[in-house]
């Protein structure tokens, strides 16, 4: 194999052409600042930036936000929401792009503290989406003196924002000539801004991609540059469309530069415990890492072949879990033949896991960039499995070059991966075809389509156009068309709230059905991944556990975005007796380290309790700013039939006797009865169940939140949580006694 | 005997843990496995065989997700 560091630079700009992309730089606006030193965790400072008229404002974060909101997405949420009115939509001026890394994050003792939450109102959703992402830039705007960035207004030139920590200036720049697409902006600004070579790990670069100009599935990247392979890595805030409202503002990047990352910039209140703590979590990876989840040597795509032992890699758009091919496609493969190991692999420092591999001088065979060598990040499992079996496909060269073009055009690999297997899926029943995609052939496993359909869709054109729609307006669009049946559109399409799942098959879990289609921004799942604790433990039979299951996980999981934390962490390793304890799946030796960490940060002291109180106040703030959008009640939480069961009788033949058995084991029919039954029959008894079991949970769920039956937090719940703030209870009273 | 709590129709004379880790393809790195309450550690997998009346817990930890 070919390693980045033994060939030269494969998208290092030439000097010159570097040169002119400079010299064609406009100065809009520049400000000088009195760099805020950080106190046990935060600045207390908001930076906000208006690129219609260019201003720069510095302002203080109140005490009373920092109590309620905490930091992280607690933070980007409330300054959105106070940015916007209920009319407010995706591309309104005043629509935000806020960013906010949480008061952890930054440290170097532990793993996964460099994360950083954006949030903005979707493309997608029309609601607000929270994206968890790596790279530099989170801690090095906080070294620079911010907590969080805001960045409204549109602009009417392309614009750079460049914030110097060490300077203490911040400086809007028309930049006409940078390549939009992340893998060559993120090298170019990266040599721009550093003063030298060894200067390049002080630059953090966050850009989008051609796509993004056009297509609502857009992400933003976050650089950092890897010394090692002599690379700027890309990391993704993925969900939601940010990218897309990143471009609408006419912002084509943000650079953070800071130098002098040292151990103790946070100013921990007991710096000692962190080391201690640190110690211990470095120590599990070393020694547990390769007796468990091997996260060190192969990353997240680990678990795609064990997965799919667990009928639960979505293949062929989520009809089955079994993902023929997968061999293909195993840890081992990736191992052997394309991710190299041993670079920074942390995509911030001190994170021994060092999950994020690459793919290096990896040979392009298609678009813009075919026949150039490219270092490709990941993939990661979600990107595997969506761009991968979900659409039939199951060559890694193909997944890699797809993950490689999703990330430098601004893409999300999972929207992408998602939307492209409803398409095949459509395209396999007539809803589409080769005259009405152009003459691209969506069949599944037809890698060279997918990736086509990519390449139109950042250039957008031809049926590209449609592509960057996503799956929500896509069945809108056919439907007028007159190409499909609404009904079994929506039955098929794995999106909820307007986003794409996540890469996961949840027919067999009621938990992970609730799992994603109870969650605040769409079906994402990182509020709660039960699967296992109920498809194959068996460890929540009741709705009442399952309540309990869907209250705890989300509340504790919104923690790490508060926090600027990495879940993985948490639980892809876990300490050799954590099978000992109570409760195995919460690692509470973790969760104990997390309150360490929080203390040894800021001064604070919490419990489990006060942990989860933290997260459910930011929670029951999302839920309402959904609410206040138009979103946000029991009808909203309704999912794809796709998700719950068998919409075809492919999908309900491939596996008749799990799904005759379960009509005598669990809907009440006799062996004899179900033999007597048509096929028609049997399915629309087994939909009734499930759908009516999806209701009974939302049931059992809502309440266990502090909500009403229609899914609004009730005002009592409010005011026990310390949220009944008058711009919430404006929204949520008039809702109090509406039934769903 | 019974699987995580479900009965388990496959019993017979002589299986052991081994056997119904295979037979589910319960291949997840991360398994806490537990007889009638009592854990059992892997190098006892293919040893520990099962009676008609156990309760076999094959927990799966969290991870991935």
């Amino acid at each position: 194999m070919i390693k980045m560091c033994d060939v030269p630079r494969y998208a290092g700009p030439d000097a010159a052409e570097l040169e002119k992309m400079k010299k064609a730089h406009v100065l809009l606006n520049k400000v000088e600042y009195e760099r805020t030193p950080l106190k046990h965790g935060y600045t207390d400072k908001l930076l906000t930036v208006d690129v219609t008229d260019k201003s720069v404002k510095i302002s203080d974060i109140p005490a009373e936000v920092k109590e309620k909101f905490v930091g992280g997405k607690g933070y980007c949420l409330r300054y959105l929401w106070d940015a916007t009115t209920p009319e407010t939509r995706w591309d309104s001026p005043e629509n935000e792009i806020v960013m906010s890394a949480g008061p952890i994050a930054g440290i170097t003792q532990y793993g996964g503290t460099g994360k950083m939450l954006v949030c903005t109102i979707s493309p997608m959703t029309d609601i607000p989406i929270d994206s968890n992402v790596g790279g530099f830039f989170g801690p090095y705007l906080k070294f620079a003196g911010f907590d969080a960035i805001e960045l409204r207004g549109k602009s009417d030139k392309d614009v750079i924002v460049v914030i110097d920590g060490n300077k203490g200036t911040i400086s809007i720049e028309e930049a006409p000539l940078e390549h939009l697409d992340s893998h060559l902006m993120g090298e170019e600004l990266t040599a721009m801004y550093a003063d030298d070579e060894n200067d390049r790990k002080n630059v953090a670069v966050v850009c989008t991609g051609s796509a993004a100009e056009h297509a609502n599935l857009s992400m933003l990247n976050f650089t950092f540059y890897d010394p090692r392979r002599n690379v700027v890595r890309l990391k993704q805030a993925g969900r939601g469309g940010i990218g897309r409202v990143f471009r609408d503002k006419g912002i084509k990047a943000l650079v953070c530069k800071w130098q002098g990352v040292k151990a103790n910039l946070n100013d921990a209140y007991d710096f000692g415990i962190l080391n201690k703590v640190g110690l211990k979590f470095h120590r599990e990876v070393a020694n547990l890492d390769e007796k468990q989840n091997f996260m060190r040597s192969t990353g997240t795509a680990y678990s795609l072949r064990t997965l799919a032992d667990y009928d639960i890699v979505p293949t062929r758009n989520y009809k089955f879990g079994d993902a023929p091919g997968i061999d293909n496609m195993t840890a081992e493969v990736f191992r052997k033949d394309w991710l190299t190991q041993g670079g920074a692999d942390g995509c911030w420092y001190g994170c021994s896991m060092a999950c994020a591999k690459t793919a290096d001088h990896f040979l392009l065979k298609t678009g813009p960039y075919k026949g150039q060598r490219v270092c490709v990040d990941g993939p990661e499992y979600e990107s595997a499995a969506g761009l991968g079996p979900n659409c039939g496909i199951t060559d890694p060269q193909a997944v890699l070059e797809l993950n490689f073009y999703c990330d430098t055009y601004g893409i999300d690999t999972i929207s992408y991966g998602t939307m492209t297997a409803f398409l095949m899926e459509c395209y396999e029943n007539g809803i589409l075809n080769e005259e009405r995609t152009g003459g691209l052939k969506l069949e599944w496993g037809n890698s060279e389509a997918s990736l086509e359909m990519l390449h139109q869709m950042a250039r957008y054109e031809g049926f590209g156009k449609i592509a960057a729609l996503g799956s929500h307006k896509q069945k809108e669009y056919f439907a007028a068309q007159g190409w499909g049946d609404m009904d079994f559109m929506n039955d098929i399409a794995m999106e909820q709230k307007g986003l794409e799942y996540s890469e996961y098959g949840s027919k067999e879990s009621l938990a992970q059905q609730g799992g994603y289609g109870l969650t605040n921004k769409g079906p994402q799942h990182d509020e709660a991944w039960l699967i296992f604790m109920d498809q194959v433990n068996n460890q929540i039979p009741t709705f009442e556990d399952k309540a309990e299951a869907l209250y705890y996980y989300p509340m504790f999981r919104t923690w790490f975005g508060l926090m600027g934390l990495c879940k993985l962490p948490w639980n892809d390793i876990v300490p050799a007796d954590n099978s000992t304890t109570d409760e195995p799946a919460k690692v509470p030796e973790h969760v104990a380290n997390y309150l360490d960490l929080y203390y040894g940060v800021t001064g604070v002291r919490l419990t489990n309790d006060e942990m989860i109180r933290q997260s459910e106040r930011v929670y029951n703030f999302q839920r309402i700013f959904d609410i206040r959008l138009g979103k946000g009640l029991r009808k909203n939480d309704a999912v794809p039939y796709r998700s719950v069961g068998p919409v075809t009788e492919e999908e309900y033949l491939s596996r008749q006797e799990r799904y005759d058995g379960q009509l005598v084991d669990l809907v009440g029919y006799t062996e004899e009865q179900v033999k007597a039954m048509s096929l028609a029959e049997k399915m629309a008894a087994t939909r009734k169940f499930r759908e009516d079991r999806y209701q009974s949970l939302i049931d059992a769920v809502y309440p266990k939140r502090g909500w009403t039956l229609n899914g609004v937090p009730t005002v009592a719940h409010l005011k026990e949580l310390g949220m009944d703030l008058p711009e919430l209870l404006e929204v949520v009273e008039p809702l109090q006694d509406l039934q769903p | 005997m019974q699987l995580n709590n479900r009965p388990y129709s496959h019993w017979r004379e002589g299986l052991t843990v081994r056997d119904v880790l295979d037979e589910n393809h319960f291949t997840w790195p991360k398994l806490v496995v537990k007889v009638n309450k009592t854990l059992i550690w892997p190098e006892d997998y293919n040893s520990q065989e099962l009676l008609e009346g156990d309760n076999l817990e094959v927990i799966h930890l969290l991870g991935g997700g």
